[in-house]
């Protein structure tokens, strides 16, 4: 056996006291270091924190959880809502259609989405973002994102709204690790707000710029809150959780129009069934000439584009 | 067992009051980031300088530099255990407890980059909803736990019997060795596809992203062994002779090169093609618009030139050269594989929109404090590890 260990076997009055010393003022400094998250903004329940994944939960789960999210809901708002979860229907692909040719920018349909879908106002979180574009190309990289309202509607130019692309082929799925995003039957993304970690790996992963993340706790008035939510969409969302465009499921799939469509001024916006030949959007896909964004991506999107008068 | 630990744990509290200030400041420098990072927790990643067009900043671009650095250590391991180098078999440990506390950081980084950590659950396979092999994502958690345990095993097993007086037997941990080296392999690659499978984003989508970590990795990992080893010979904490500092020159001269050489044939494909693509690069390079990353990438590119400079010119047997040169390919490669590797894929945006990234101080401070916490980390596992190493079989 070498010295050294021999004098380790002892340890000497000024190391212990030293040692203490640190030890202590580590974990007084350590309990100073947390205090700022004595005023966080949002604390999970203990039923959240324990809440499987929407796909592992039997319809009994589903009830009570729906209940507890009214009850908060009610208490955090003051107002009450009804949360419901329509599921997809046999036979159903819901596809869109925009005619670029009659967009005039207007952004209507960003605003009556943002009403619709109870996103946060205060930081402001928009799934659709309208581009302008100048006539000749399509240039994404010389588009303007952020022009004034007044610069609607202007001839020289045209406007091109881009959404969640619903991909049959979706990145954004492939990519989450932990299965927070999936596609439903009738085609649509959704995204379990309980479930997502808030690795961001999805808006990475997106062309589109489709995905909007909740960098701080979503704030939303009780005026502006739409009481008529779907689990899978508008229900109000939690803190470092995703979003985006779920093709307003909770109406779609019980027969009514997005709130985009619904709203714009001009029927640039067709919606409807892929699998129904007399459907609308059948019909633009038999008869217009029409494109997807970024087909050499191979993401093949239901979101498609036609220039039409 | 419990004699070893004891042993460690008594080691670190015997030093010179230059350890006592450095291991005071780490300390207090890691609570810093620890309350950064409450305070992210409280109020949410607005607290960060990202948001929706720069999604991932600070935090991922030191992810990716530091599992490099964690897999760089093989580079010192292949010539102690492959080839034998008696002198390289003596240190070799300290390069395999860096491996651990590069790790420790990687996994640290990631955990701050998460929206709700609360729910890191939900990635535990079986218990949560692994997306595996779907996600690269759920790949890269699989190999960088891996590769944490198997150099936790390693270091623990060689001091363990040298502690005891005992010869390490080959059997015993040999064979993981050599797992580990071809697993060093692993994370960063695995990384690598992290970035590269996405075909949204072409700065990204380029075959030559593995590689070319791969070679920056073996760069910069060996240049801060070099400082680290110089460092403690110098405070008489382990000897060795200065053949081992040429070989890892030699292996550090060599990587660099071949990064450099990866670099301008991107570089040139991209330019020269001159597609729609490139607009990436020229923002990075400052030739489209205004870019806050320009100075930096160019910075960073100097430093690599000038210090394959260094390291081929005949000044390079000179320490205090090599010393420099090393800084500068640390500082060089942090640059590029952070700043100028993850951010860059972000603007423009993938519907064309330029928006700036500027890290918080938040931010910032929450990476220091990481920074911080693994420098200690590896600090206490030196001071436990090396009177074990100095004891004569
Ligand atoms: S547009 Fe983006 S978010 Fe929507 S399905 Fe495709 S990849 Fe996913
Ligand atoms: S942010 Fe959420 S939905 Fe997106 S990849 Fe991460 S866990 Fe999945």
């Amino acid at each position: 056996m070498s010295g050294d260990q021999k004098a380790c076997a002892g340890i000497s009055r000024r190391d212990f006291v030293t040692g203490a010393a640190v030890t202590l003022a580590s974990v007084g400094a350590g309990a100073a270091a947390l205090a700022p998250l004595m005023d966080a903004e949002e604390i999970p329940t203990a039923d959240e924190f324990i809440q499987k994944h929407y796909r592992r939960l039997t319809p009994a789960d589903k009830k009570e959880i729906f209940a507890r999210l009214e009850r908060e809901i009610e208490k955090q708002y003051g107002k009450k809502a009804t949360i419901c979860d329509p599921k997809p229907i046999d036979g159903v692909e819901f596809a869109y259609v925009l005619n670029i040719g009659r967009c005039i920018g207007c952004r209507r349909c960003v605003y009556a989405c943002m009403k619709e879908n109870n996103q946060s106002r205060d930081p402001q979180i928009q799934y659709i973002r309208v581009m302008k574009l100048k006539k000749g190309s399509v240039d994404l990289e010389t588009s303007v994102h952020d022009y004034p309202p007044e610069e609607a509607a202007d001839p020289n130019y045209f406007y091109m709204p881009v959404q969640c692309q619903q991909c049959r082929n979706p990145p954004c799925v492939k990519v989450c690790p932990v299965k927070a995003t999936w596609k439903e039957k009738d085609g649509i993304i959704v995204i379990d707000y309980n479930w997502c970690i808030g690795c961001r790996y999805c808006e990475a992963a997106c062309p589109y710029h489709a995905r909007r993340f909740n960098w701080s706790k979503p704030g939303l008035s009780s005026e502006d809150l739409n009481p008529d939510m779907g689990y899978l969409s508008n229900r109000p969302r939690y803190m470092g959780v995703m979003e985006k465009c779920t093709f307003c499921l909770h109406r779609t799939r019980e027969g009514r129009y997005p709130a985009c469509l619904e709203v714009c001024p001009t029927g640039a916006r067709k919606f409807g069934n892929l699998r129904d030949p007399d459907s609308e959007v059948r019909k633009i896909l038999e008869n217009e000439r029409v494109y997807v964004l970024k087909q050499d991506l191979g993401t093949l999107p239901k979101f498609y584009y036609v220039f039409a008068k | 067992m419990i004699q070893f630990f004891v042993h460690g744990f008594i080691s670190t509290f015997r030093g010179s009051r230059t350890y006592w200030l450095w291991v005071t400041f780490l300390l207090a420098v890691s609570l810093i980031g620890l309350n950064a990072w409450a305070r992210q927790l409280a109020h949410g990643l607005a607290t960060s300088g990202m948001g929706d067009e720069v999604s991932w900043g600070m935090y991922i671009a030191n992810f990716v530099f530091l599992v490099g650095m964690a897999a760089a250590a093989v580079m010192m391991v292949i010539p102690a255990y492959i080839f034998k180098d008696r002198e390289m078999h003596k240190i070799v440990v300290l390069s395999e407890l860096f491996a651990v506390a590069a790790m420790v950081m990687c996994i640290l980084f990631v955990t701050v980059d998460l929206g709700r950590p609360d729910r890191i659950w939900h990635m535990v396979p079986r218990l949560g909803y692994f997306n595996w092999p779907g996600s690269m994502l759920t790949w890269d958690v699989l190999v960088l736990n891996g590769y944490l345990l198997l150099n936790l095993y390693v270091c623990f097993y060689v001091l363990y019997s040298r502690f005891h007086g005992r010869k390490p037997k080959p059997a015993l941990y040999i064979p993981v060795v050599f797992l580990a080296i071809g697993w060093a392999f692993s994370i960063h690659t695995t990384t690598a596809f992290l970035f590269q499978g996405l075909g949204g984003r072409p700065f990204w989508n380029s075959g030559l992203i593995a590689p070319r970590f791969l070679a920056s990795a073996f760069a910069a990992g060996p240049s801060f062994m070099i400082l680290v080893f110089l460092f403690l010979r110098k405070s008489g904490a382990i000897t060795f002779n200065d053949q081992v500092i040429g070989r890892i020159r030699v292996i550090i001269t060599v990587s660099l090169l071949i990064n450099i050489f990866f670099a301008g044939s991107e570089l040139f494909a991209e330019f020269y093609s001159d597609s729609k693509h490139v607009v990436h690069f020229s923002h990075l390079f400052g030739l489209h618009g205004e870019s806050l990353l320009a100075p930096w990438i160019w910075t960073a590119l100097g430093l690599n030139v000038a210090a394959a400079i260094l390291l081929l010119s005949p000044a390079r047997r000179n320490q205090g050269v090599l010393i420099v040169a090393c800084m500068m390919i640390i500082v060089g490669i942090w640059t590029e594989k952070g700043l100028g590797f993850v951010i860059p894929a972000f603007i423009p945006t993938t519907l064309g929109d330029f928006v700036q990234y500027v890290p918080s101080v938040n931010e910032l401070l929450v990476c220091v404090g990481v920074w911080a916490f693994g420098l200690l980390v590896y600090t206490l596992m030196l001071k436990g590890a090396i009177p074990i190493i100095n004891r004569e079989e």
